[in-house]
Order: C-alpha cells, then structure tokens, then sequence
C-alpha cells in the first residue's frame, strides 16, 4: 500500500515514562478514510499511542506524519473524542460544541450555525441551551463527538468515547459510528478495549500487546462489513474473528 | 417554591429576633438592649443621616482594600497555581499570614503607615487577601487535566488555556475564597476603625459604648452584619452571571 493511501503513518515510535517502556519501536499505517481500531488489553499503551498521534504526548523517539506531514503537537488536522467527555461545565451545549471553532477565531454567529448542523447532526436539537450536567453521559458523549465533528479533521482520534456510557447506549453508538464512517470521508483511529466493538466497527484491528507495547497483529475484517446493523452481530465471520482475537489475548489477562 | 423558602428564611429571622428580644428582657445584663430598643436607635441614626455618614468614612478603606485585595489576591493566586516556582516563593507568605493574629500587627502599621486610610485599607487587604490567594491557587492547581488537554487538542494557545479553561474551572473555588475574604475585609475594616482611629461605624460602636448607649452601639454592630449579608449576595449574582453552568456544581 503506497503512503499517499494513509492518512496517519506511525514510524518506529518509542516512549519511555522514566525508566518504564511504555512503547517500543511502533509502526503502523491508518489507511485513509477508513475506522482503525486499537485494541488491547489495559496497559498496553493504546491511549499512549492515540495522544502522540493527536500531538498531546511528545515521543521519545519516532516519527508521526498525518497526511504525509510530519507532526508534533495538536493540528487542525485532528480532532479529539476523550473518554471522559472532557465538557466544560460552564458552557451551554452550543459553546461546548464551538469550541474548536472559537479557538480558531471563526466570529460567533458562523460558528453557532455550524455547532447546530453537527448538533442536529447527532441528535441532540432543542438542547442547544442546556448544560453538560442536565444531560445523561450518551448525551455528553454526543456533544463531544459533535465539537471534534464541528472543526471537519480529516482525522478523528476517539479515546475509548464509548467506555463511560450504559450497554444500550453503547450499542446505538456503535451503529451510529458506522453511518458516520460511511458517510462522512474521514479517518477514524479508535482505542477500545472491546473485542467485540472492534471487529463491530473497524475496518482494521491492531492488536497491540502489553510491556513493552508493540503490534502483535493486524486484522482486516471484510465479510461483513456491507452488511446491515443489525445482522452483523449474528454473522459467523464476526464472530470467529471475536473468538480468534480473544484466544490470542487471554494470555495477558491476568 | 420560592414563597415557601422566603417564608422559612422569615421564620429563620423571627426566631433569631425573637430570642434576642427574650433573653434581653430576661435581664440578663443591663448592657445587653432589647431588638426593639436596637432597632429604634438603628432608625433613628437612618433619620438623623448619622449612619450615612459613618458609612461613608467605613466603606472607603473596605471597598479599596476589598477591590485591591480581588484583583491582586487572584492574580497572585492564578500565577502560584501555575508556576511551582512562584508557588514555592510566595505561598509560604500567605500561609503565615492567614494564621497569624492580626491585631497584633497593627502597631507596627500604624508605625509604618500612620494612622490614615493607608493603614486601614492595608488592614482590609492583609485580612482579605490570604483566603483569596490560598483558595486561588489551589482551585487553579485542581482544573480537571482533561480539560486542558482537550483545549490543547483544540488548538488553544497558552493565554486562551488559562482565559477560557483554568479561570472559569476554578471559579467556584475562587468565588467561595472571595465571599470568606470579603467577610475578612469586613473584620478588617472595623477592627481598623476599633484599633487605629475611631472613624465611621467603629466611632459609633466605641463611643456610644463609652456612653452607654447600648441600643446605638448594638444598632451599629447589627447593620454592619446585615451589610456584610447583603455585599455577599451581590457576589453570589454576580458569580451567577457570569458563570451559569457552574450552578450545579461539578461534573464533566
């Protein structure tokens, strides 16, 4: 696969926390317009990888080009999902939402009437006004995914966006993600410790191993990948790949 | 709702009132007035303008020093929360400060700066200050880190994190720090007017105490409380205005 098919390349990237070796020589490529998710067990250092990907973590050692440029702190290029919402509690749902814009200087009508197209966009209309602690955690989570949404990064980095939110809830997001991979052009690199979310919503999986971290494999579920919502859950090919990943990760389960 | 909270706090008051006019009749002491007595000699300070007077000498040192004691205090209290430094340097000053016993300095002030508006409004600000650098600082220290990492993310620069991340995170600490500084600067300004010259309402208090007349002095202690009440609520508003989702508290 040539580069100019990737939207984010990580070059032999280590990281070291003191005398702890939090990644060793990482590389991976995330193929343009397409869900890559990183998966592992916790301490493997996926979130690591997903913060000096977003440039909010320096590497000790390596390389990150997102569309070819070599980056090392946060650009327009990429817009962050967190898994604890990250929502300033301050600030009405519209602000929240805005806020990548107003940090880029966009006057204030232009960037409330995006804000209410993406929050329109993920369903949340008519709670415009409101605040972070009148909603329930789905909808924070809707108003962090509608603010990364607002700024229009060719990247999304997604943090374990759905680790805070209840079973159901969950569930509806992961549909959603895939209409969204689908419809928006975008790259998407999500961290989940979810075997079963991955292989729902990735084009890849990364499999990535524990102390010192580094990828032990890469998997490109495809069978079911046109299918519809609601069948995927009950497709032979998604659930032997979530068999297969699971027997090769419970070794490091202690 | 708010009639059912308006007539508790009514009955709050009427008991407070009705025990103090009670155990005043009960003759505990003869310099102890009856509410009524007070509240005479309250209306009658309001008719004669006395009062007015008084407090346009009080509220001078009170309102410089509480304004310097603001601006500076949460200055300060920004900048030791966010240099270790800075922190190392001067928190250490208002530790000391906030425990030590104040009374005893004001000999030393009134050395340095006399016995004008000088010392009293130095007063004001070295009772007010510590509690609002203090609460500051460690409000500042306390912003949520994934706060600040989401606004890097969005491309905040250094100025906009502190602007529109750190100083709207901490200000219900620093809110809570102003309204037990202002209570200070209270404490401050009559213990000036107590202590250095008797001006404004502490010249009520001494003098009506050295000429037994109880119901003005009381009268006088009693107003400058419901003055302190009334600076504090219009700080709440304030805070509210300015910061509205902060009403329920924290969570992200």
């Amino acid at each position: 696969m040539n580069s100019n098919q990737n939207a984010v390349s990580v070059k032999n990237v280590y990281k070291n926390y003191g005398d702890v070796e939090a990644l060793r020589d990482m590389t991976l490529d995330f193929p343009k317009g397409q869900l890559t998710s990183l998966l592992g067990p916790s301490g493997c250092g996926k979130t690591t990888l997903l913060k000096i990907i977003a440039g909010l973590l320096p590497a000790t050692k390596g390389e990150v080009y997102v569309n070819n440029q070599l980056v090392t702190t946060p650009g327009p290029d990429r817009a962050f999902v967190f898994q604890d919402f990250a929502l300033m509690p301050w600030a009405s749902v519209i602000r929240n939402v805005a806020f990548g814009l107003e940090l880029r200087n966009v006057n204030k009508s232009e960037r409330e009437d995006i804000a209410r197209k993406y929050i329109t966009q993920v369903g949340l209309s008519g709670f415009e006004n409101s605040f972070p602690h009148e909603l329930s955690g789905g909808m924070r989570q809707r108003v962090g995914l509608a603010r990364a949404l607002s700024v229009d990064s060719p990247v999304l980095l997604m943090d374990e966006p759905f680790s805070a939110v209840d079973e159901q809830t969950r569930r509806k997001f992961q549909e959603d993600l895939l209409d969204l991979v689908k419809n928006e052009n975008k790259t998407f690199i999500f961290v989940t410790h979810s075997i079963e979310e991955a292989v729902y919503v990735s084009d890849q999986i990364a499999i990535l191993l524990p102390r010192p971290s580094r990828v032990s494999e890469i998997i490109r579920p495809s069978g079911f990948r046109n299918k519809d919502a609601d069948s995927i859950r009950k497709d032979s090919e998604y659930l032997d790949t979530v068999e297969g990943i699971w027997k090769s990760l419970r070794s490091y389960v202690e | 709702m708010i009639n059912r909270s308006l007539s508790l706090k009514l009955l709050s008051a009427i008991l407070i009132f009705g025990a103090w006019e009670i155990s005043s009749r009960s003759g505990i002491n003869y310099a102890f007035p009856t509410f009524f007595e007070s509240m005479s000699a309250l209306f009658d300070m309001i008719v004669s303008g006395l009062i007015f007077k008084a407090y346009a000498e009080t509220l001078k040192p009170l309102v410089v020093g509480v304004l310097i004691s603001t601006f500076l205090g949460v200055g300060i209290g920004v900048w030791v929360g966010l240099s270790e430094k800075f922190d190392w340097l001067v928190s250490p000053i208002f530790i000391i400060m906030q425990s030590a016993p104040l009374a005893a300095l004001i000999p030393l002030i009134i050395m340095a700066y006399g016995i004008g508006l000088t010392s009293k409004t130095f007063v004001v600000c070295i009772m007010a200050m510590p509690v609002i650098v203090l609460n500051t600082s460690g409000a500042v220290k306390n912003t949520p880190s994934s706060l600040i990492e989401m606004s890097k993310s969005f491309l905040a620069s250094e100025r906009e994190v502190i602007l529109k991340i750190i100083i709207p995170s901490a200000s219900p600490v620093i809110f809570a720090g102003l309204r037990l500084g202002v209570s200070a600067g209270f404490i401050g300004a009559i213990l000036a007017e107590l202590k250095i010259t008797p001006t404004g309402v502490g010249d009520i208090i001494s003098y009506s105490r050295m000429t037994a007349d109880y119901p003005s002095m009381y009268a006088a202690i009693f107003s400058i409380i419901v003055l302190a009440v009334i600076f504090l609520n219009v700080l709440e508003r304030i805070e509210k205005y300015l910061f509205a989702g902060n009403n329920k508290g924290y969570i992200s």
